[in-house]
């Protein structure tokens, strides 16, 4: 058992908001076999050389999105990152770039969350229909059109992908974008154009320049890159098109 | 009261911390190039409104050593940001659906890149017959 037992050192960015005017990094040498992710390599650390480390997890499966960390500059799920690819070189981890450190590898998501809550994530019926009227109903294709974008799990890896959000904490950024598209995309929706003040505002989807390294981050196949911009051609056809047919009261 | 002191790390230097980014600063800085290459045929169109004796000058301008020089680098960088464009044309555009199954993004971006190619060649073909 102990001679498979291999060595990486691991160094990690700490931030205690208490005592440290700003992070500084670690190294621990962790023993790991072939089977461990980089996740249990930071709980090897927290339980046996330091119990103040800090970070988010829960399912260890790439579902529930917590564990998201910069892995060598990369943002990853470090459930679904093994340090067998990286020995015998050491590894870094760092808190999800882009955010405001709160404590060691644990970011500030409270910006995220407004966010997620500013693009009316729920569907909003094109017209209310009564119990007697039944179900709303979907086509296979109707659903296509969505489903993709259904598949985000909040991890925010694509927030530390994106520059523009590093630049501009207040861009409404990919992962709210695609959910926003999703909603769009929803036959049974109906409120795309409530949605498009925000899509075409300051914060909204022109701050994307396009690098596109959220879609090549993005663990579920999302694309965010794709909805946002997608809904770059819709804002400027919103924003012309009512020169043709003016809307009255809309924004 | 609250011991938050949440951090902001500095976005300095920001492109050059992954080579993805590094990759997108050398795409977008060759489109430099082609707004450099489209200015000097404007100042072709404008010599020509000024006469023979100022086109002559900007046609044997483009034969020195230097034009040369530069119309190589050109050509490289422009060729460079034709690829880089074509490549993340897949992620700019609605999906596109034929025969009930969505077009792969190699598709179209194969699709990009050649009709970029047989647009140059017919342009070519054009002006080598106009030159004849």
């Amino acid at each position: 058992m102990s001679e498979n037992l291999k060595i990486i050192e691991i160094e990690v960015l700490r931030y205690h908001p208490e005592s440290d005017r700003e992070p500084h990094l670690e190294v621990y040498k962790v023993p790991f076999t072939d089977d461990m992710s980089v996740l249990q390599g930071a709980q090897y650390i927290k339980d046996n050389f330091d119990g103040s480390l800090t970070f988010r997890w829960s399912c260890r499966m790439a579902i529930c999105g917590s564990c998201g960390m910069m892995i060598n500059g990369i943002p990853k799920l470090s459930c679904e990152t093994f340090l067998r690819d990286y020995h015998p070189n050491r590894i870094r981890i760092e808190a999800l770039a882009h955010f405001p450190i709160e404590k060691d590898l644990v970011v500030d998501l409270s910006g995220f969350i407004e966010k997620l809550e500013s693009i009316q994530p729920y569907i909003i019926p094109k017209e209310p229909r009564s119990l007697e009227q039944g179900e709303y109903l979907q086509s296979p294709q109707q659903f296509n059109d969505y489903i993709q974008f259904t598949s985000c799990i909040n991890c925010t890896l694509c927030y530390a992908a994106c520059p523009q959000f590093g630049l501009n904490p207040d861009f409404i950024g990919p992962a709210a974008i695609a959910l926003l598209h999703r909603y769009n995309m929803d036959s049974r929706d109906g409120a795309a154009e409530e949605r498009m003040e925000l899509v075409a505002s300051e914060e909204g989807v022109f701050n994307c320049s396009a690098v596109g390294y959220c879609s090549v981050v993005c663990p579920k196949h999302v694309d965010p890159a794709n909805a946002v911009n997608i809904n770059k051609t819709n804002a400027a056809k919103d924003y012309f098109l009512r020169f043709l047919s003016p809307k009255g009261g809309s924004k | 009261m609250s011991k938050r002191r949440p951090y902001v790390r500095s976005m300095d230097g920001w492109w050059k911390k992954n080579p993805y980014f590094i990759e997108y600063m050398i795409h977008e800085s060759t489109a430099l190039f082609v707004a450099a290459y489209a200015f000097i045929l404007l100042v072709g169109l404008v010599r020509l409104g000024q006469g023979e004796a100022a086109w002559s000058g900007w046609l044997d301008a483009l034969k020195s050593p230097l034009s040369l020089t530069c119309h190589v680098v050109f050509l490289v960088a422009i060729l460079y940001h034709t690829y880089t464009w074509f490549k993340i044309m897949p992620i700019t555009m609605p999906p596109i659906i034929v025969g009930g199954k969505r077009v792969g993004p190699e598709v179209i971006t194969g699709s990009g890149l050649l009709a970029a190619l047989v647009a140059s060649l017919v342009l070519l073909g054009l002006v080598w017959r106009l030159a004849l």
